[in-house]
């Protein structure tokens, strides 16, 4: 590609034609702040937060920095006292219209409109108080709210729910100041096809969207002397629960989270990697019998509550090709209340099942049907990762400085198999690890084939004498794309692991917000899926079969996979819904 | 935020859907689509309700809320039929400075129905016009055919007694 050569601040650089003022200042080391911009998903230079000074032969003017192309010989200016002084005008513009309850909020500390009044030293945020519109917080749904009154109509939420996600549930209505985001006939976003994934909470700059909090209704259980309160955490939050801390993206939490766990008083501190294991027993066992009797297939995980909602929406005439298996989650909350109870002499109505989840489908999931087997909730809270983050910051407790410490037995006891579960192709991976055991007595470990964080990935494995041909999709407008091929019958796959979020729950709507001048330069889905194969790496145990707590829990309880008892405890049922129910 | 769902109710003939269906099988594969079949569907039933929008997502795959956003920053896209009489208040230099914003305050209140929309009933819908070329009457509303002029505020309710 032809280079271009171009002066930032002075320093002169050669880049690719085609490369943005942004793009060219980031490759200089000089950041340009940003508001709207996401990289290939909202690019369109709305906020004008972003504005730098260019001079392309005819002297210097301001232009929007994240979409402007740079031109040969082109110089720059990042921080000419005009570009500041436009940046905090149009700083002062925003603020005038946002709810400006900075002390409360749930973002202050990691919200980026914040930062940049800081940095640009707005001191005076009301220079353009005026009328103002006021809105109701929207309520509906089971996951989140919306706060208009704090949305800064950037469109991030907007272009991730449609771009990404192929859903477009949200966008702007009206028009100039009435403009707000909402969802048609100013529904409230749970009453629409929301498939509760959360990502436009996790790219949310401000305080406009968060999930419903529910860690004062855990504290109180945990207080309760008549509770048995038990929690279990996902695998992808030990990937991302030490981002709350001000440790780097990337960094391994599990023992530190285990501790924190213990420290605010959770009665038995037990793994959801050992329900991924226990779900892998269950789903590969499905896979073999589809594929012996004639059952439907492909055969597609069901371990992400935001891809089972949106198949029920858009893809209702499938709901026959996803497993019958619960997710891991209620897979956990079931048996805890089930065989652990009996195990225990508690009365299940006793146990409060607390669940640290990456995700804010898995708020939907519990108050689902059929996800109760004990006769009561499998999983009474779901908080997320931030939540947890949260918790951990009101006890006071030093969450850097706390000791390593290890999971209880016996729901605590998981494998390598159970961690790859939290990142895209983990879950295919685990279950062909099993199900290749199964079929043929061999051992396999690493399939690099459907590991990476490419949205839709596609192999074939030779199993015995099959062949075996999968696919992984992450992020649900590649999930869309897959089943369209599926159902026009251009792809004769057996075995398809859909996520949700892209590159799947590491990403998850419930992890912790990145601000988005990191994550249009670091690939956050890599940095922490690299935690979780480096877990499975150091292992003992990497395949679910081998896993004692899970065999001890087959003996003793559910006989074999596939059982009657296992079909009740561990396995559900879906709904068809519409797309538009009007 | 009021829900825009609940309305008149909506009185769409199989034969008017047929028309749309048609439009939309005509035009669903060009570039820049939802344009065309929101001002086909509109002619082809006076405004845009849900129902409408509706049968527009489920056979274009467009969102819902997508289209939506679209009637509701165009002007020219109505949420409302039109009522058995159309209320027009001229917000004109005129009339505006001779009160007529009170007056259509008030039909607002008394018919409790904001702008562009129509009573449940179908009777009485609202509208806010430009300067009708009566100012030596203003502040002026029209009903229809019928002009009133030089009105205040008290005269609204026995102009909407004489419809009602």
């Amino acid at each position: 590609m032809e280079n271009i050569t171009v002066k930032i601040n002075g320093v002169e650089l050669e880049v690719p034609k085609g490369t943005t003022v942004l793009e060219a200042a980031h490759k200089a080391g000089f950041e340009i702040p940003t508001l709207c911009y996401m990289k290939e998903i909202n690019e369109i230079g709305a906020c004008r937060i972003c504005v730098t000074e260019v001079n392309e032969g005819r002297g210097f003017r301001l232009v929007a920095g994240c979409v402007y192309p740079c031109s040969n010989n082109m110089e720059i200016l990042t921080s000419s006292p005009k570009v500041i002084e436009s940046r905090k005008r149009t700083l002062e513009l925003i603020l005038s219209t946002h709810d400006r309850k900075c002390l409360s909020c749930v973002r202050s500390g990691n919200c980026e409109l914040q930062k940049l009044a800081k940095d640009y030293g707005v001191e005076d945020a009301t220079v353009y108080d005026g009328v103002n519109e006021t809105y109701e917080i929207d309520n509906s749904a089971a996951h989140m709210y919306r706060d208009n009154n704090k949305c800064i109509l950037c469109r991030r939420c907007v272009a991730v729910c449609s771009k990404t996600q192929g859903i477009g549930v949200i966008g702007a209505n009206e028009r100039g100041f009435k403009t707000y985001i909402g969802s048609a006939f100013d529904m409230g976003l749970g009453e629409t096809s929301c498939v509760s994934c959360g990502q436009c909470i996790a790219v949310c700059p401000v305080g406009a969207l968060s999930e419903k909090d529910y860690t004062k209704e855990v504290m109180a259980a945990i207080a309760d002397p008549e509770k048995t309160v038990l929690v279990q955490t996902a695998p992808a939050v030990r990937a991302g629960l030490a981002e709350c801390f001000g440790n780097p993206i990337g960094t391994n939490a599990e023992g530190k989270m285990v501790a924190a766990l213990r420290r605010l008083g959770f009665d038995k501190v037990f793994d959801t990697d050992f329900a991924a294991d226990l779900t892998i027993m269950e789903e590969a066992n499905e896979f073999i019998e589809r594929v012996q009797n004639g059952g439907k297939l492909p055969l597609i995980t069901s371990c992400s509550p935001g891809w089972v909602k949106f198949c029920e929406h858009y893809f209702p005439d499938m709901t026959e090709n996803l497993s019958s298996c619960k997710s891991p989650q209620q897979m956990f909350g079931a048996t805890a209340k089930t065989y652990y109870a009996e195990k225990m002499g508690i009365d299940p109505k006793n146990i409060v099942m607390v669940s640290i989840m990456p995700c804010t489908a898995k708020k939907f999931e519990i108050g689902r049907d059929d996800q109760s087997a004990a006769g009561v909730p499998d999983v009474d809270y779901a908080l997320t990762t931030r939540e947890l983050g949260r918790m951990i910051e009101h006890a006071g407790i030093l969450f850097n400085s706390l000791p390593e410490e290890k999971f209880d037995d016996p729901l605590g006891i998981s494998t390598g198999a159970g961690v790859i579960f939290g990142a895209t192709g983990g879950v295919m991976e685990a279950a062909l690890r099993t199900a290749v055991h199964t079929l043929t007595g061999q051992t396999v470990t690493d399939l690099p084939e459907v590991r990476g964080t490419d949205g839709i990935k596609e192999a074939t494995y030779k199993v015995g004498d099959l062949d075996v041909k999968v696919c992984v999709a992450s992020g649900l407008a590649n999930a869309r794309e897959v089943l369209e091929k599926v159902q026009r019958g251009e792809a004769d796959y057996q075995f398809i692991e859909i996520m949700a979020c892209p590159g799947g729950c590491v990403n998850g709507g419930g992890q912790p917000q990145v601000p988005m001048g990191i994550r249009n330069f670091v690939d956050i889905r890599a940095e922490r899926a690299k935690v979780l194969y480096n877990l499975d790496k150091s292992m003992p145990l990497r395949q679910s079969h081998d896993n004692p707590a899970i065999k001890k829990v087959y003996e003793e309880f559910f006989e074999k996979p596939g059982s009657h008892k296992a079909h009740e405890v561990l396995h559900t049922s879906y709904v068809k819904r519409k797309v538009n129910e009007i | 935020m009021n829900s825009a769902k609940s309305t008149v109710p909506f009185k769409g003939t199989p034969e008017q859907e047929k028309e749309l269906l048609k439009v939309i099988e005509e035009k669903k594969n060009d570039k820049g689509a939802l344009m065309p079949i929101l001002q086909k569907a509109q002619e082809i039933y006076g405004y845009l309700p849900i129902e409408v929008q509706a049968i527009i997502s489920d056979n274009t795959g467009i969102p819902l809320e997508k289209i939506y956003g679209v009637v509701t920053f165009y002007a020219q896209f109505s949420l409302y039929p039109k009522g058995e009489y159309t209320i027009s208040v001229c917000l004109g230099t005129a009339c505006y400075v001779k009160g007529s914003g009170d007056i259509y305050n008030k039909l607002q209140e008394k018919l409790g129905i904001g702008g562009g929309e129509c009573t449940p009933d179908g009777k009485f819908s609202l509208d806010a016009c430009r300067c009708i070329g009566a100012c030596g009457l203003a502040p002026v509303l029209t009903v229809n055919e019928d002009v009133y002029g030089r009105l205040t505020v008290d005269d609204v309710d026995k102009i909407i007694a004489k419809y009602a």
